[in-house]
């Protein structure tokens, strides 16, 4: 809550900065003495867990970017040389690879804990949309990154992706032009592309910035969904939330770690280790798995301008859901029908990623993919715009407890007043 | 690319746990065109798992059969005569790798006169030192392609990682040319018959055979075994840094996992009395 602050400078050197620049008064209110629900499960670490991402992602690319060549001639040739013969450099490539991809599995969860407990609900509506602002700041860096090394998959990726453009009529040859520099993708693509990769991270730390300092107004919403309504309900973000999240913190760096060090190459695609070469395509093109979902989305729509409409309205709806969801209960957890239709919207998305990953004439058990994926993102926009507002008419919540500190500490212990 | 197959799998199980069938199979699912090719050969190498690491005698025996077979039309551009020596990789001493590179002839830098070709035209070139790149058999990709029918021999260096399953895509396709092809499958002229290449008809002739070289450790070079040496030595051209990484590995996890015992510690102490 953003309360009275409960800062005292002790020292007078701290008075004497305090009343001048206020900063130590931010850093312990809202990281030492910010009252937090007691109740936070491990979904609610993964916060935490991205802006560490951030920041690796940050700090490893700095030092990337002090040995990379933005040349379509000499750029595969410069990752090479830093995967052999900088110092530690391929430790810095592989977590900054690796990390690319822990950061989405981080933001994923976030947002599906954020969709479960209904943390997108008034009055955290602008957490929610600023969220979704950082979420395509992500998919925007994180597609200039994939294109850097210039493989086959870079290279091609950039093509198909820039192309979508040239489906918006009458200008979107101009557009696709105008983004390469080129006409076609090339040196300036690439140039350009490595200068917005390096510019856009420090965006998505600016937008953090407000996406928590938006959060420190209403406060963590919680697993209850319901609101903190006496300090027992909360417990000081420091030591409680600190150490929680140290420690899960620590476990997500050993999964990470596991695939740095063991399987540096899961999440990629071996043409990738292949020079982009404009004059042969690969059998097949696959964007990184954290795009597969949309990916899928946009081969399912027979129609290109269509197809490019569709996936991104699938992000842009996002945006809507605070007010799409009708519910007077924020968590899913007092909510049995709802319950039933998040977890299959999961599971859509987990089927629309793998839809994603194959190729277009595929069929499992005999039904073609496409027609699956069809299907599937039908449910996708269906989930946001039918069943999310209708359902929250018409279903009648669980009980709701009576304060965070009743659920959790009983009856006995949350009596006023200890 | 492992998480295609992880994610088939998955699928594979979410589909049979939800009942909806058992006909799938795995190839089932891949657009499977009548000359696709055939899955690589079960294979294992010792530099696999989480401990493995490259055999030395491998490595040595596989940078032979690279320069003595493969470097006929194949270049490897991102390794240097001084990486022959580097930890890690195939060890040889410092003196092993400059006589290595004193056997071969790269080109010349210009001489007092400015000359890069001797009177009668013909490139001037020295012996080859530890900070060179190993040269490459062609001049540009014309040259490559005129000198193999068409065909355009990829450079190696990085070859294990750039096919699925690379090592042993590697391995299959050198050791697969001994299959007949089907009667219904016409190779064409200038081609070959190997079913492990996409297309099943490669430009590339069989490149092993039986005591193709003679190793001087006494090794008896089978195809078998020479296609063995010469993988491990691709593995570790495309990943030298391979060995550090494992072992770096180990003691960060050991670190990590110390780490988090600790903060569990912690956090069961401070939250004794919150819950």
């Amino acid at each position: 809550m953003s309360g009275p602050s409960t800062y005292n400078p002790k020292s007078g050197i701290e008075k004497w900065i305090d009343s001048r620049l206020p900063l130590p008064r931010l850093m312990h209110d809202t990281m030492s003495t910010f009252p937090t629900p007691r109740n936070l499960n491990i979904w609610y670490t993964f916060g935490g867990i991205l802006t560490f991402c951030l920041a690796v992602q940050i700090v490893t690319g700095i030092v990337l970017a002090m040995h990379y060549v933005a040349s379509a001639n000499l750029a595969f040739g410069s990752v090479e040389a830093i995967m052999r013969d900088v110092n530690y450099g391929w430790l810095i490539r592989y977590v900054h690879a690796n990390g690319a991809s822990m950061f989405f599995l981080a933001v994923y969860i976030h947002m599906f804990r954020g969709l479960y407990y209904g943390s997108y609900k008034a009055p955290r509506e602008l957490i929610w949309i600023i969220g979704v602002l950082i979420y395509l700041l992500m998919t925007a860096t994180a597609f200039f990154g994939y294109v850097l090394p210039w493989g086959q998959m870079s290279f091609w990726g950039a093509t198909v992706i820039t192309n979508m453009f040239s489906a918006v009529p009458v200008v979107g040859q101009a557009i696709a032009t105008w983004l390469w520099g080129d006409f076609a993708v090339g040196d300036a693509t690439l140039n350009r592309f490595f200068s917005l990769h390096y510019l856009l991270p420090f965006i998505i730390a600016g937008v953090v910035g407000l996406h928590i300092w938006a959060l420190h107004v209403p406060g963590n919403n919680n697993p209850l969904g319901i609101d903190v309504k006496s300090p027992q309900d909360t417990l000081p973000f420091h030591p409680y939330y600190t150490v929680k999240d140290a420690f899960y913190l620590v476990c997500f760096v050993i999964l990470f770690a596991g695939f740095v060090f063991y399987e540096p190459d899961f999440f990629g695609n071996p043409d990738n280790y292949q020079p982009a070469n404009p004059l042969v395509t690969p059998p097949e093109i696959v964007p990184e798995w954290y795009l597969l979902p949309f990916y899928a989305m946009l081969r399912s729509v027979p129609d290109k301008l269509l197809g490019v409409i569709v996936m991104a309205g699938a992000i842009l709806t996002l945006v809507f859901i605070p007010w799409l969801d009708t519910s007077r209960v924020r968590s899913c957890r007092f909510r049995p029908l709802m319950k039933q239709f998040f977890w299959a919207f999961t599971v859509v998305c987990v089927i629309l990623g793998y839809c994603g990953a194959q190729s277009v004439e595929a069929t499992a058990f005999g039904i073609p993919l496409v027609w699956v994926a069809r299907i599937a993102t039908l449910y996708y926009f269906a989930y946001f715009w039918l069943i999310m507002p209708i359902v929250g008419l018409i279903e009648t919540p669980k009980k709701l407890p009576a304060s965070i500190a009743q659920s959790v500490l009983g009856d006995s212990a949350a009596k006023p007043a200890e | 690319m492992r998480l295609i197959n992880l994610s088939r799998n998955l699928a594979l199980g979410l589909g049979l746990s939800l009942g909806v069938g058992l006909l799938m199979s795995g190839s089932a699912l891949a657009a499977d065109s009548a000359t696709a090719r055939h899955h690589p050969k079960e294979v294992e190498f010792e530099f696999e798992g989480p401990f493995g690491t490259y055999d030395r005698g491998a490595l040595q025996r596989g940078y032979q059969v690279y320069k003595e077979v493969c470097a006929a039309c194949h270049s490897l551009q991102y390794i240097a005569f001084r990486n022959l020596a580097d930890k890690g990789g195939p060890e040889f001493s410092e003196a092993q790798a400059r006589a290595l590179a004193a056997a071969v002839r790269v080109p010349a830098e210009p001489n007092e006169q400015g000359e890069t070709v001797d009177e009668k035209g013909v490139p001037l070139t020295r012996p080859a030192v530890l900070s060179d790149k190993l040269p490459a058999p062609y001049p540009n990709e014309n040259a490559a392609r005129a000198n193999n029918g068409g065909s355009l021999p990829p450079d190696l260096s990085l070859m294990a990682k750039a096919r699925e399953d690379g090592v042993r895509y590697v391995y299959s396709l050198l050791t697969g040319y001994d299959e007949k092809a089907p009667a219904s499958f016409h190779v064409p002229a200038g081609k070959n018959y190997n079913p492990y290449f996409e297309g099943w008809a490669i430009g590339m002739p069989k490149p092993l055979n039986e005591n193709g070289v003679t190793y001087s450790d006494g090794t008896k070079a089978t195809v078998a075994q020479q296609a063995h040496d010469v993988v491990t030595f691709l593995a570790w051209t495309a990943e030298p840094k391979m060995e550090d990484r494992k072992r770096m590995g180990f003691g960060v996890l050991i670190f990590l996992v110390t780490l988090a015992g600790l903060l569990f510690a912690a956090y069961r102490k401070v939250w004794k009395d919150a819950h």
